[in-house]
């Protein structure tokens, strides 16, 4: 009986997870990560990983496939939560928050296989990105009773949107189906949704596969632009290294889940262990 | 000005047609006395069409499956009906019939809509056939409650003696009825045509995404289920009205399915539908009824479902689809109301706020969308201009 009590009162404790406590520290970093972790089971998917990205920085994640870079996205994002270590925006720590609210706080992320609305128009989907913005606030009652606010409230979005697509050069296209956009407009569509979320981190899960070089030089000149524009910080995950090499400020080279090297893209990818890795001896 | 008027038009042509109904059916009801059957009818109608549009919410436009929609609806029909009962035993109210009944609306709603908070957090967790099966057996359950209850508190097997307007003016009922079907699309149109109902298309769409992007499902899942649970409450207590004894077993899972099907026949994410199909199912049904009477009754229900699935074949059949396309009611809308079509004025249109965002209506816009690209300009051109200006 009492063992059945224990049991009935884990099961309850594990309903309501304790509160993390979570600190703030002084930080000259957007992103830090403390030798940030996970491990399913036995399987320690990514260890001791520190990233310190400065702020305006591009700053790429490679690495061999199956190396972890995804799941630091999904840590960093709240889709996983660290088993260790931990990470902070701008000093705030963020470790155990869910994934909306990473987002409210200011990390916003694409998909590896693009996953937009699909059968939203364009503009409809840069402005669910608009959602959560103080700025653009109606309460549901005010929608539903069509108050002015609402209508005050749709018309900015759709202006605000509109200006969004523009800078992406996806305003002839406002009025599709995001789902028939193609591939390359599909993956800047989602960027703009991404930075709709007014992030201060931007995360793209390999932003330029699937692309012939045309498209490629085109999407780096764009990742340039947010930068310049959105005064962003960009953390990418590319295999092509010759995108990473002539984009990023400074990357990281991930390997069975720990870091291999870092440093500018040139000192990196020089690194013997590295291309060790890719190539082999 | 001309355009904001056709866009106004077009957007709000469901509620004109709808009071117009109403109109129509009161003047007449008043001029010449109607039978009982035409009016049992109107209102079997009206339950169906709040049942159906309230659905639509959590089928259409969230994208969960609901099986137990009957279930909301027989705790609004025996909880509202309960209330007025004891109200209007309480003391002598004949002149306040009308607050009666709608401070029974409203406690049936309120009733049903906590059920619905309740369902909704299963849907937290669980997707697709599972939360099927959940809602399922949370329609069963309310069922097998009611039917199993004292015949003091809510009549048992026998049913709940519900209270009722004055017989001879069953009439006065369906006028009810209409207006709630307006107050009904005006909540639950409004929502989706704002910033909500674009949250909750986007959850039905990625759900993932939606999450990455800031949209708090839990949020928007439980105000979906809530919301639509309330008006299945509604359309329940109007029930509770129209029909005495309230049985629980009116409320079993045929029902749940019977609504989901004008749901789906309607055309998923399109609220017009759902009452067009709502309105059409209900009147075959009863015709049915009333034409296979005695013996023939078994047929019934063989003939409903042969008639249901010629209507799906029609509509999704590949080798009907040249004749859909040159045939349908929308053409004919078309040639009525606007000979010249003018594709740039629905272009235009076609992402304002006041549009539901429906699979079907966006569908409509990219059909559109090519026409202008074969007559203006080309594709290819279009294409070679971008490519210039980027570079």
């Amino acid at each position: 009986m009492a063992k059945f009590i224990d049991s009935v009162k884990k099961r309850i404790k594990a309903m309501f997870p304790e509160k993390i406590q979570r600190k703030t520290i002084e930080s000259d970093y957007v992103l830090e990560t403390e030798s940030l972790g996970i491990s399913f089971g036995g399987l320690k998917a990514v260890q001791n990983v520190n990233l310190k990205i400065s702020k305006n920085q591009i700053y790429g994640l490679v690495g061999p496939n199956g190396a972890g870079k995804t799941t630091v996205f999904n840590l960093l994002t709240g889709v996983y939560q660290p088993t260790e270590g931990t990470f902070y925006l701008n000093g705030e720590e963020l470790r155990g928050l869910p994934q909306e609210e990473t987002n409210h706080k200011g990390i916003a992320r694409t998909f590896q296989n693009i996953r937009l609305f699909n059968n939203m128009s364009v503009v409809r989907n840069v402005m669910v990105g608009l959602h959560n913005q103080e700025e653009y606030k109606c309460s549901v009652l005010e929608s539903v009773l069509r108050l002015p606010r609402h209508f005050k409230v749709e018309k900015e979005m759709r202006e605000r949107a509109k200006e969004l697509l523009d800078i992406f050069g996806l305003l002839e296209e406002r009025n599709n189906l995001a789902c028939n956009l193609p591939y390359g407009k599909q993956r800047k569509l989602e960027i703009a949704r991404a930075l709709a979320t007014n992030p201060k981190l931007l995360l793209l899960d390999e932003p330029a596969a699937g692309m012939n070089p045309h498209e490629t030089e085109d999407l780096m000149n764009t990742i340039r632009l947010i930068r310049d524009k959105f005064d962003m910080t960009v953390l990418l995950i590319e295999h092509d290294l010759k995108f990473v090499s002539g984009l990023c400020d400074k990357i990281t080279v991930l390997n069975f889940g720990t870091v291999l090297a870092e440093g500018t893209a040139e000192e990196a990818l020089n690194d013997p262990e590295v291309v060790k890795a890719y190539i082999g001896n | 000005m001309k355009k904001s008027f056709k866009s106004f038009a077009k957007h709000y042509m469901n509620y004109a047609v709808i009071a117009a109904v109403m109109l129509i059916f009161t003047i007449l009801a008043l001029a010449t006395p109607m039978k009982a059957s035409t009016s049992l009818l109107f209102q079997k109608i009206t339950v169906a069409v709040i049942m159906a549009v309230s659905l639509s919410l959590v089928v259409g436009f969230l994208g969960e499956l609901s099986l137990g929609h009957a279930g909301f609806m027989s705790i609004g029909a025996y909880l509202g009906g309960k209330i007025a009962l004891v109200i209007i035993e309480g003391g002598d109210l004949e002149a306040s019939n009308i607050l009666v009944f709608v401070l029974a609306l409203v406690i049936g709603a309120a009733c049903a809509a906590l059920c619905g908070f309740i369902v909704g957090f299963a849907a937290l967790r669980l997707r697709g056939d599972y939360l099927a099966i959940v809602t399922l057996a949370f329609g069963e359950i309310v069922r097998v409650i009611f039917t199993n209850t004292s015949s003091e508190s809510f009549g048992g097997a026998l049913g709940l003696k519900s209270p009722s307007f004055s017989m001879k003016k069953t009439y006065i009922l369906v006028i009810i009825g209409f207006v709630l079907i307006l107050f009904t699309l005006f909540v639950i149109q409004n929502l989706l045509r704002s910033k909500a109902g674009r949250a909750i298309t986007a959850i039905r769409d990625n759900e993932i995404a939606a999450k990455a992007t800031g949209i708090n499902v839990t949020k928007h899942k439980l105000m979906v289920f809530v919301i639509s649970a309330a008006f299945a409450g509604v359309a329940g207590v109007l029930f509770s009205y129209a029909n005495s004894p309230i049985k629980a077993d009116t409320f079993d899972f045929n029902y749940s399915i019977e609504i989901l099907v004008m749901v789906v026949l309607g055309g998923m994410g399109s609220i017009n539908g759902s009452i067009i199909s709502a309105t059409l199912i209900t009147i075959l049904n009863d015709k049915l009824t009333v034409y296979l009477s005695g013996d023939n009754a078994v047929f019934k229900d063989l003939f409903y479902a042969l008639i249901l699935i010629l209507i799906i074949i029609y509509n999704n059949a590949p080798a009907l689809k040249g004749f859909r396309e040159k045939y349908n009611l929308r053409n004919l809308v078309n040639k009525i109301i606007k000979p010249k079509h003018d594709p740039s004025a629905v272009r235009d249109d076609a992402a304002r706020w006041d549009v539901v965002p429906t699979k079907i209506e966006m569908n409509e816009v990219l059909s559109t969308d090519l026409v202008i690209d074969k007559v203006g300009r080309g594709d290819d051109s279009a294409d070679i201009r971008e490519r210039g200006g980027n570079k």
